[in-house]
């Protein structure tokens, strides 16, 4: 069960990608990726990031992960704050908390075995003598169900769900308290998903990890997540206990995105209709609430006030003028 | 039976199989050769190819294959020194400007333009007539223009490779970046640098070639390709074997490092890089 306080408190992280143009190379613009996102995530738990493409959520991730610079916003990792991601600070912090991508055939280096892809943590952070390591590999492949005797492989040598075990084994090598996982299963054939999916419930359940679930597949984020917040260009517009964001969703968006998830009934057909199919990009994001141009209840106040993420009496919090 | 893929290549076997004969030509050539480089049979001048000479003789009598054997040591000594060097730092040139980025991209593809702006054959005659003659020096005149290509492919292909998302996770788990450069990087830019190295020996035997044809080579009477070709052309109406023969040499010798270049590259499928998904820049 989640613990109750928060291992990781993000605050109002920005990350700003400069648009520059003409000779000068002044900047003309920014692609506001992330705009103000702030959720915290407790130990053991899972919390699932959604929204469309480009809505932030992947750069969210690779924000935490010290992938992308942030450009603005504070990270507390374990009471510490990690701050402006500095490299000597951030490799203990990069211990603790590890990534898994979303492409298995991309994310493991074509050239190294499997051994060695696995043992590369070990080996940057000095951990271990060289039988430990090769003995917490053996482990490692055997705790996300790989044969050890198969260490001496090329990833082309794996199919796409092993692949994506052994980036499992390889972040879970330093022991971290949270895994970011990048959209973990989408790359997967959906008979594999499930086994991966359930291979991350059994390592949370063992080893009591947290993670931080990036996703657009509203069925895999209902299966792992124990809470879940709605991105919509860069920001939060809903987040929430899973049961009660599915169960009744809130805000406009949240249910659009509910909506739109394909139904295995085909009886069952879309009703909910945005207004527009115009879908604002981050470059130029709308005039008070973001979500206005496609939202069926946007007023005259939502155009001119953007609305702020509020608590709501359930455990969720949601920024909606309406609601 | 299906011959390896590698084996069905034409220009892959051909290349290695004249390479190869080659640069064991160099190897034993105290063996292969039939006279001493500088044994000379004044009774013989400049005959023509028979039993005794196989490729016939020079104006001092002395023997034309013999010469070519130990010159092949002289040219290929030469390519190859120059091609390991200029390799080297080009690689690493293209792997820091490549992988960094920036300020370190712009300074060190900016001195790359620099060297690649001056007149390649000039530059080279510079450095020899500063520095004098030697296998050293020519080697240098070689390598100064010969590494800035490998700069840019190996920067570019860096460029690429450096998006990958094993490299994003080498990164997420605190690699140093000479790690990521050297472990991460440079084994799956071998490829092209394996290409380019074939391809630079064919072209570093043109340059020593050229530079012993303008007399700048290594001064006589050490056999090089270039001086007989040069020397040879005074001679063109009496005895046309000389020339014809360090021409056709050179000319062989350069045709075998450029088909084996050829081959590696299909063998050494650039597809085969880039396989296993594409840029990893999506920002959901």
């Amino acid at each position: 069960m989640p613990d109750t306080a928060p291992l990781l408190s993000v605050d109002d992280l920005e990350v700003h990608f400069p648009i520059r143009a003409g000779v000068l190379r002044r900047q003309v613009g920014a692609v506001k990726a992330v705009d103000g996102v702030s959720f915290t995530l407790k130990r053991g738990e899972t919390l699932s990031l959604v929204g469309e493409s480009g809505c932030g959520k992947s750069t969210t991730g690779l924000a935490l992960m010290g992938l992308v610079q942030p450009t603005g916003g504070k990270v507390r990792f374990d009471g510490r704050e990690i701050a402006g991601f500095r490299r000597k600070e951030l490799r203990d912090y990069r211990k603790r908390m590890q990534i898994v991508f979303q492409d298995p055939f991309s994310s493991l280096n074509p050239r190294q075995k499997v051994r060695d892809i696995i043992r590369a943590p070990l080996d940057i952070h000095g951990i271990g003598t060289k039988e430990e390591r090769e003995a917490a590999v053996a482990d490692l492949m055997a705790r996300v169900g790989l044969r050890p005797d198969q260490a001496d492989n090329y990833p082309h040598q794996f199919s796409g769900g092993q692949r994506q075990r052994i980036g499992i084994a390889r972040a879970l090598a330093l022991k971290p308290d949270i895994i970011v996982a990048d959209e973990p299963v989408s790359a997967l054939d959906v008979s594999v998903q499930a086994q991966i999916l359930n291979l991350l419930a059994d390592l949370q359940r063992d080893l009591g990890v947290a993670y931080l679930a990036v996703s657009h597949d509203l069925g895999v984020v209902e299966y792992i997540s124990h809470r879940v917040a709605v991105m919509y260009l860069g920001r939060i517009v809903e987040i929430g206990p899973k049961e009660r964001i599915f169960s009744a969703p809130q805000h406009p968006y949240t249910e659009l995105l509910m909506r739109s998830a394909p139904s295995h009934d085909p009886r069952h057909r879309h009703s909910f209709s945005a207004t527009s199919d115009d879908i604002p990009s981050a470059t130029k994001r709308p005039s008070g609430c973001a979500f206005h141009t496609r939202c069926p209840l946007a007023t005259d106040l939502c155009r001119r006030v953007d609305p702020q993420l509020t608590a709501r009496d359930d455990g969720r919090e949601l920024a909606c003028h309406h609601r | 039976m299906r011959l390896p893929k590698a084996l069905r290549n034409t220009s892959l076997v051909i290349g290695a199989a004249i390479s190869l004969a080659i640069i064991l030509c160099a190897i034993f050539a105290p063996y292969v050769a039939t006279h001493g480089v500088e044994q000379m049979d004044m009774r013989n001048r400049f005959a023509g190819p028979s039993i005794e000479h196989l490729l016939g003789t020079d104006n001092f009598g002395r023997d034309l294959w013999s010469r070519m054997v130990f010159g092949a040591r002289v040219s290929l000594s030469i390519a190859l020194i120059s091609v390991a060097c200029s390799a080297v730092i080009g690689t690493v040139v293209g792997l820091v400007a490549g992988y960094f980025g920036g300020w370190v991209d712009q300074v060190l593809m900016r001195v790359t333009d620099i060297f690649l702006g001056f007149p390649a054959i000039v530059l080279a005659l510079a450095i020899v007539a500063v520095l004098g003659p030697g296998m050293f020096n020519v080697s240098l005149a070689i390598i100064v223009v010969a590494w800035t290509e490998y700069a840019r492919v190996v920067r570019s292909t860096t460029l690429v490779l450096r998006e990958q998302n094993y490299v994003q996770a080498a990164k997420a788990l605190g690699a140093s970046p000479a790690r990521i450069i050297f472990r991460e990087i440079l084994p799956n830019a071998l490829g092209p640098i394996i290409v380019l190295a074939s391809l630079g020996l064919g072209t570093a035997v043109i340059s020593e070639s050229a530079l012993s044809f303008l007399g700048f080579g290594l001064p006589p009477p050490t056999p090089t390709w270039g001086w007989t070709l040069s020397y040879g052309t005074r001679f063109m109406r009496d005895a046309p074997w000389l020339s014809i023969v360090s021409g056709a040499t050179i000319m062989v010798t350069v045709l075998g490092f450029n088909l084996l270049g050829d081959g590696l590259r299909d063998v050494l499928d650039p597809r085969q890089l880039s396989r296993g998904g594409g840029m990893a820049a999506k920002a959901s």
